[in-house]
């Protein structure tokens, strides 16, 4: 079926007022060299066969509702509360475009002017703006801004930055005459003598992921220092749950603060649709890639929005613009607002508390193992790495776990050889304890 | 009735309220400040709003309805393709096996999505007649930027031909090309030489042949173009490039004109990039997410990101391996969320009903240009595609132009066409009906603007103060601009009439 609503008589009296006799006419003009002669696609079906269809590609996945899940790296499944979905799926938050039109888009922009009010208050910043598309690309864009800021060619990524992130950095960076260089990590944060030893005047930032990859926490105060010694930017990538309880971005220093803000009330969703954050210092506000909606007045002085300094953006500035970026990611910003809002101050502290909570119970049950050692000697939020002993190897704990319906840590050999048979494990406020019950329970067979 | 102003969420908010409990913890708790140092803490939880469940339930629904949408109105914006998002699809895309999936989990776990991806691929294959695609790209212009890093690295290692060693630079756009085209170029390294268009709105074969040289990496070109018109000599510029060893890039935000009709790896297009939030009905959420996958020629297969989903036997895998990939340029797979959506529409609408999409967007787009014919000035006049670009200078005698015509839509419960743009017709205004919607609305909003014409002329003062229905009127952009105001502080005042 299709969605198009004309009877086969009210098509004929629209190509009598056109004045042609056939569709087919309306087409004169594409050369007859360049019609399709064929293609190949199943036959269209009513609701009920696409739900049976749609059904049965649904069956053999496994979802996070039924598999107990202690996977992270940048994907973190939270609660989500049942107010965000009733109220995000309205068709008024679903169905319209950027708001161009201010006056017929107040919702959107009046949204938008909050998201941005929360996620300065979030990060501790002072500008942040309408969202980019994900954590990854966020990051990249501040490589993009600091580069051009600053004239200078060197960008220092810790190598406990998330490797997708350091990889979609390396494909925006293509012919660009940029140089990245990664600082190494010494028992799981970034070490600080390498970056000092790094830090010189043709550095043009510095970035540092909070928690970092493997979840340990960064020295992220005297990182920032590092930077600006040199006149560099420092670049912050932060789990937003985190700032519940950690330092905000904005407390030591950071220029520039992104994030993958998806975990604001919006489901994993395989790794997207993402919600990238984006957050600067007043400094940079003209620099900033993306939409940025501003608080003003109608003719009759009340209060109103509207997208603002536009002429950064590629619709007017075309090849000048400060990012070519045009949709963002709008609806994660309704349910990140909607989530926010929802959790409030004391909720939100609660919710990074429960997650520092959780991570901790599991890790000190799982170290009791006798063939379960920790491999970095940090404070951590809710992910931990740990390293299996004995020949153990993280595969076949994997296959174990998933025997008995649970999604064990990842297995870090294909991103850090060097750490050997090691998994990161992440707990967040959604594993019961249950759940980690089971976990060590099924373990104790193992070895 | 609609109140004048909904007050911020943060004016909603009392000290102590609380909405959302979390569950308590159930595993033995330590301090905070036993787990993590003090240099680490956050001594103040951020200042967000406190707000009971019925503040917040109110507050974003009345926020909602200061909005026109898709659902709510007749959206005809131009180059956006607002067409109906049908209600099944955001329900399939909800379901848990689809929606609560983590990126790393077993491959074994997720078999059935993977054949979803993988289908959606082979399906935009069809329909594009291109030979490859990668579903990564988060968007319209992330797709551009995907298939710009491609281009670069298929000349990366090829010496032009007569002098040695640099590789191309240049990337020729026409005028009438949406702004993110030169904007992806550029952020791709590449030097942008705009192509002025013919006098029929068209690439101009000479223009396009005094600039080709080997300094050129590509030709960006929008088919059907902005101004809603077929380029009739594609074949002769696909040609023309590619004898120059340039490749040419397609913008395929305009891709609802096409479906059945053309397919663009039939005319010589060696990559594009789908809006999969336009074409394929998926919503547009206000501003996102879209979805911007890119198609290849079989040529530059092996230059797309990575990873891609495979097939072998009945198993379907994720492959990081490819030999010239330019690598990764989203967190994990793309905008999976978006991309399910748009699989449950081809779906639905199968072969036939694709056909009949775009046959109806461009009875549609002609129906009310005719409907206009007498009312407006349509420069480059032909029979458009699924979209027309009218120019609204006639009206600037009576003191009206183009935004003004606009906003009296507004009040006439229309969302506006685009204006401004392409910026090669003075005073554009640019409609793009699409197929879903009805004679009836067609013929109300044909109705409205030859009315709003008639008070441009007989009194103008009334189109210049519109809207005066909406949420709130004219907004004052100067001011949103000199006074920047981009986030709430508790010192804020709220501006009463």
């Amino acid at each position: 079926m299709d969605y198009s609503p004309h009877t086969d008589e009210q098509v004929a009296q629209m190509l009598q007022t056109i004045g042609v006799s056939s569709i087919e006419e309306l087409l004169a003009n594409i050369p007859s060299e360049v019609r399709c002669r064929s293609f190949t696609l199943p036959t269209g079906l009513s609701e009920a066969e696409v739900l049976s269809a749609c059904e049965s590609l649904a069956s053999p996945n496994r979802s996070l509702r039924e598999l107990a899940s202690f996977l992270g790296f940048g994907a973190y499944p939270h609660l989500i509360p049942t107010v965000v979905d009733a109220l995000a799926s309205r068709g008024e938050w679903l169905t319209p475009y950027t708001p161009y039109q201010a006056e017929a888009s107040q919702g959107t922009l009046q949204l938008i002017y909050e998201f941005q009010t929360l996620i300065c208050e979030l990060m501790q910043m002072e500008v942040a703006n309408a969202s980019l598309y994900d954590g990854a690309s966020s990051l990249a864009e501040a490589v993009l801004l600091a580069l051009r800021t600053s004239g200078r060619p060197r960008i220092l990524v810790s190598e406990a930055v998330h490797p997708h992130a350091r990889q979609a950095i390396a494909t925006y960076l293509q012919g660009f005459p940029a140089i990245i260089q990664e600082l190494p990590h010494t028992n799981g944060v970034t070490d600080l003598e390498a970056l000092a030893a790094a830090s010189k005047d043709d550095v043009a930032a510095v970035l540092m992921q909070q928690p970092n990859v493997f979840g340990c926490l960064e020295p992220m105060e005297q990182a920032g220092q590092l930077a600006h010694r040199v006149g560099a930017l420092f670049v912050a990538s932060v789990y937003p749950i985190s700032l519940g309880l950690l330092k905000p971005p904005g407390a030591y220093g950071a220029d520039i603060a992104v994030a993958e803000g998806r975990c604001l009330g919006s489901p994993v969703a395989y790794g997207g649709p993402g919600l990238g954050l984006f957050a600067t210092s007043q400094a940079l506000l003209r620099k900033v890639p993306g939409r940025l909606v501003g608080c003003t007045v109608d003719q009759a002085q009340r209060r109103a929005f509207t997208l603002t300094l536009q002429t950064r953006e590629q619709q007017i500035r075309r090849e000048k613009a400060t990012s070519n970026i045009c949709t963002n990611e709008g609806w994660l910003c309704v349910r990140a607002a909607i989530f926010l809002s929802l959790l409030g101050p004391q909720g939100f502290r609660e919710l990074a508390e429960l997650n520092l909570q959780h991570a901790h119970a599991l890790s000190e049950r799982l170290r009791e193992l006798p063939f379960v050692e920790p491999v970095f000697d940090q404070p951590f939020f809710n992910e931990f790495v740990v390293r299996y002993t004995d020949g153990v190897r993280a595969r076949d704990v994997n296959r174990k776990l998933l025997k008995a319906g649970l999604l064990g840590g990842l297995a870090l050999r294909p991103w850090y050889p060097a750490l050997g048979e090691s998994a990161l494990w992440c707990v967040t406020e959604a594993a019961s304890r249950e759940q980690m019950d089971h976990v060590v329970k099924t373990l104790k067979t193992v070895a | 009735m609609m109140s004048d102003t909904e007050p911020l969420i943060f004016e909603r908010s009392v000290p102590g309220r609380r909405s959302y409990r979390l569950p308590p913890p159930d595993v033995s708790a330590r301090t905070v400040q036993d787990l993590i140092p003090e240099e680490h803490l956050r001594h103040e939880p951020p200042p967000l709003p406190e707000v009971d469940e019925l503040g917040v339930v109110r507050h974003f629904t009345r926020l909602s309805q200061r909005n026109f949408s898709v659902d709510t109105q007749f959206y005809p914006l131009g180059s956006c393709t607002m067409k109906y998002n049908p209600k099944l699809n955001d329900r399939i895309a909800s379901w848990s096996r689809f929606a609560h999936m983590h990126p790393l989990q077993p491959e074994s776990t997720v078999q059935g999505l993977l054949r979803l991806l993988y289908e959606l691929e082979q399906s935009l294959c069809q329909i594009t007649g291109m030979f490859a695609f990668t579903l990564q790209p988060a968007a319209g212009a992330q797709g551009e930027l995907t298939g710009l890093k491609i281009i670069r690295a298929y000349h990366a290692p090829r010496p032009r031909p007569r002098s040695g060693g640099q590789t191309r630079t240049t990337i020729l756009i026409p005028d009438s090309a949406h702004g993110t085209n030169p904007a992806s170029a550029a952020l791709s390294g590449f030097r942008v030489v705009e192509l002025r268009s013919g006098p029929n709105g068209m690439v101009d074969l000479g223009e396009l042949k005094q600039n080709l040289s080997d300094h050129v990496a590509a030709l960006m070109i929008t088919n059907p173009n902005t101004l809603g018109l077929f380029e009739k000599e594609i074949h002769a510029i696909t040609t023309l490039c590619h004898e120059h060893g340039a490749l040419v890039y397609m913008d395929g935000a305009n891709m609802n004109a096409l479906l059945g009709i053309v397919r663009p790896g039939d005319m010589g297009i060696d990559l594009l990039q789908l809006n999969l939030h336009k074409t394929f009905s998926t919503p547009h959420g206000g501003g996102g997410p879209g979805a911007g996958p890119v198609g290849v020629s079989r040529r530059l297969a092996d230059f797309l990101p990575v990873p891609r989903v495979k097939k072998t036997g009945t198993r379907f895998a994720w492959d990081e391996r490819a030999k010239h990939t330019i690598g990764r340029v989203h967190g994990f797979y793309g905008n999976v969320g978006v991309l399910v959506r748009a699989y449950v529409y081809i779906r639905t609408l199968g072969k036939e009903g694709l056909e009949r999409v775009s046959r109806m967007a461009i009875l549609n787009a002609n129906y009310l240009k005719a409907r206009l014919s007498e009312t407006f000035e349509v420069p480059f006049d032909d029979h458009c595609l699924h979209e027309f670009v009218a120019s609204l200078k006639n009206l600037k005698s009576f003191g009206v132009d183009a935004r003004d015509v606009a906003k009296r839509l507004l009040d006439y419960d229309f969302y506006a066409p685009t204006i401004y743009f392409p910026l090669l017709v003075e005073e554009a205004f640019m409609v793009e009906p699409t197929e879903t919607e009805s004679k009836e609305t067609l013929d109300a909003f044909a109705d409205a603007l030859i009315r709003i014409v008639e008070e441009a002329k007989t009194s103008p003062e009334l189109v210049k103060r519109a809207p005066q229905s909406t949420a709130v009127n004219r907004v004052d952009e100067v001011r949103a601009a000199r006074e920047l105001d981009l986030r709430w502080t508790p010192s804020n005042q709220l501006v009463s009439a």
